[in-house]
C-alpha cells in the first residue's frame, strides 16, 4: 500500500495505538488472571469470606 | 423500581453482569475496528493533507476518549464522596490507567501527525499543553493513590482531586480558539460538521470501535479491582483466624 512521502509517520502513528492497546489488554488479562489464581489458592486452603463481609469499600 | 448503577451495587451482582457482558463487548470492538481500519485505509485521498490524514482516524478517537476517560474518573469520584456508591472508588480507579493510556496514543498520534504537517513533532499550544497536563493529571492520580497505604483515605483524596482537575476538559475543548496551531473542532460544534461525509464516516466507525473497546477495557478492570478487594479480605479473614487461633489456650 502506497500511502505517499509521509507514510512512516502513518504506519508509526497505527502501530504505537497498536502496541499500546495491545500491551494494555494483556495487562488486564494477566491481572485479572493473577487475582483469580490468588483468591483461588486462598480458597482451597480453606478460607472463606463471611456472609455479607463488604467486598469493597 | 432501581437503576441500573443501584442494582450494580452489589458487587456479586456486577462480577456476574459484567461477565456475561465483557466478551459481547469484545467481540463488537474486534469487528468494528475491522471494519474501521478498513474504512481508514481505503478514505480517498484529504485535498490538502494526503494520506497523512489518515493518522484522524485514531488521533481523534483517543482524544475523545481521554476526555471520556477523565469525566468517568470524575463522575465516579462524585459517586464515591457524594452518594457513597459501593463501586464508585472502583470506577474511578479502574478507569484512570486506562484514561491515561488513551491521553498517551493521543499525544504520540498528534506529535506523529504533528511533524509532517506542521514541521515539528510539538509546540507549546494551548490545545497540546492542556492534553498533556490531563496525561499529568491522570499520573499523579494514579501516583497519589498508590502512595497512600490506607484505600479509605487514599481513595477519598484522589477523589476530591480528580473533582479539582475536571477543570481541565473545558480548557481542552476550548483551547483551540485561543491563538492556536492545532485546527478548531470539526464534529463536534454548533452546525453541521465540516469534514466530508467521506472521510467522516471512518472516523465515525474508528471512534464507536475505540468506544467499544475502551468500555470493555474498563468493565474487566473493574472486575480486577473487585477481585483485588476479594482477595484483601480473604488476606485479612485469614490474619484474623490465625490470631484466634493462637490465643486460644493449648489443650
Amino acid at each position: 500500500m502506497d500511502l505517499g512521502p509521509h507514510a512512516a509517520y502513518i504506519w508509526s502513528a497505527y502501530a504505537a495505538v497498536g502496541i499500546g492497546l495491545a500491551v494494555l489488554i494483556i495487562w488486564l488479562v494477566y491481572d485479572g488472571r493473577r487475582q483469580q489464581r490468588l483468591i483461588d489458592e486462598l480458597e482451597a486452603r480453606g478460607v472463606r469470606r463471611r456472609s455479607g463481609q463488604p467486598e469493597c469499600e | 423500581m432501581s437503576t441500573l448503577p443501584q442494582s450494580l451495587a452489589n458487587p456479586t451482582r456486577f462480577m456476574a453482569f459484567s461477565a456475561w457482558v465483557l466478551p459481547w463487548l469484545a467481540a463488537a470492538a474486534c469487528v468494528l475496528l475491522t471494519i474501521g481500519l478498513y474504512m481508514s485505509f481505503t478514505a480517498p485521498l484529504d485535498y490538502q493533507q494526503g494520506h497523512a490524514a489518515k493518522i484522524m482516524f485514531v488521533h481523534v478517537p483517543t482524544a475523545w476518549l481521554s476526555m471520556f476517560g477523565y469525566a468517568l474518573v470524575a463522575f465516579s469520584s462524585f459517586g464515591l464522596l457524594v452518594f457513597r456508591h459501593p463501586l464508585a472508588d472502583v470506577s474511578a480507579k479502574a478507569a484512570a490507567p486506562i484514561g491515561a493510556v488513551f491521553t498517551l496514543l493521543c499525544l504520540l498520534t498528534g506529535s506523529l501527525w504533528g511533524k509532517p504537517m506542521w514541521g515539528a513533532f510539538w509546540v507549546w499550544d494551548p490545545r497540546l499543553t492542556s492534553v498533556l497536563i490531563l496525561f499529568l493529571l491522570y499520573i499523579g492520580l494514579i501516583a497519589l493513590r498508590s502512595s497512600i497505604e490506607d484505600e479509605t483515605l487514599a481513595a477519598k483524596l484522589t477523589a476530591v482531586l480528580s473533582l479539582v482537575g475536571i477543570v481541565i476538559l473545558p480548557v481542552i475543548k476550548f483551547s483551540v480558539e485561543w491563538n492556536s496551531l492545532h485546527q478548531p473542532a470539526s464534529v463536534m460544534r454548533l452546525g453541521a460538521p465540516t469534514i466530508h461525509p467521506s472521510l467522516l464516516w471512518p472516523l465515525l466507525v474508528m471512534a464507536i470501535a475505540m468506544s467499544v473497546l475502551f468500555l470493555a477495557l474498563y468493565l474487566k478492570a473493574m472486575r480486577n479491582e473487585v477481585l483485588r478487594r476479594r482477595l484483601k479480605a480473604l488476606h485479612a479473614h485469614q490474619v484474623r483466624a490465625s490470631v484466634e487461633l493462637a490465643r486460644q489456650p493449648a489443650g
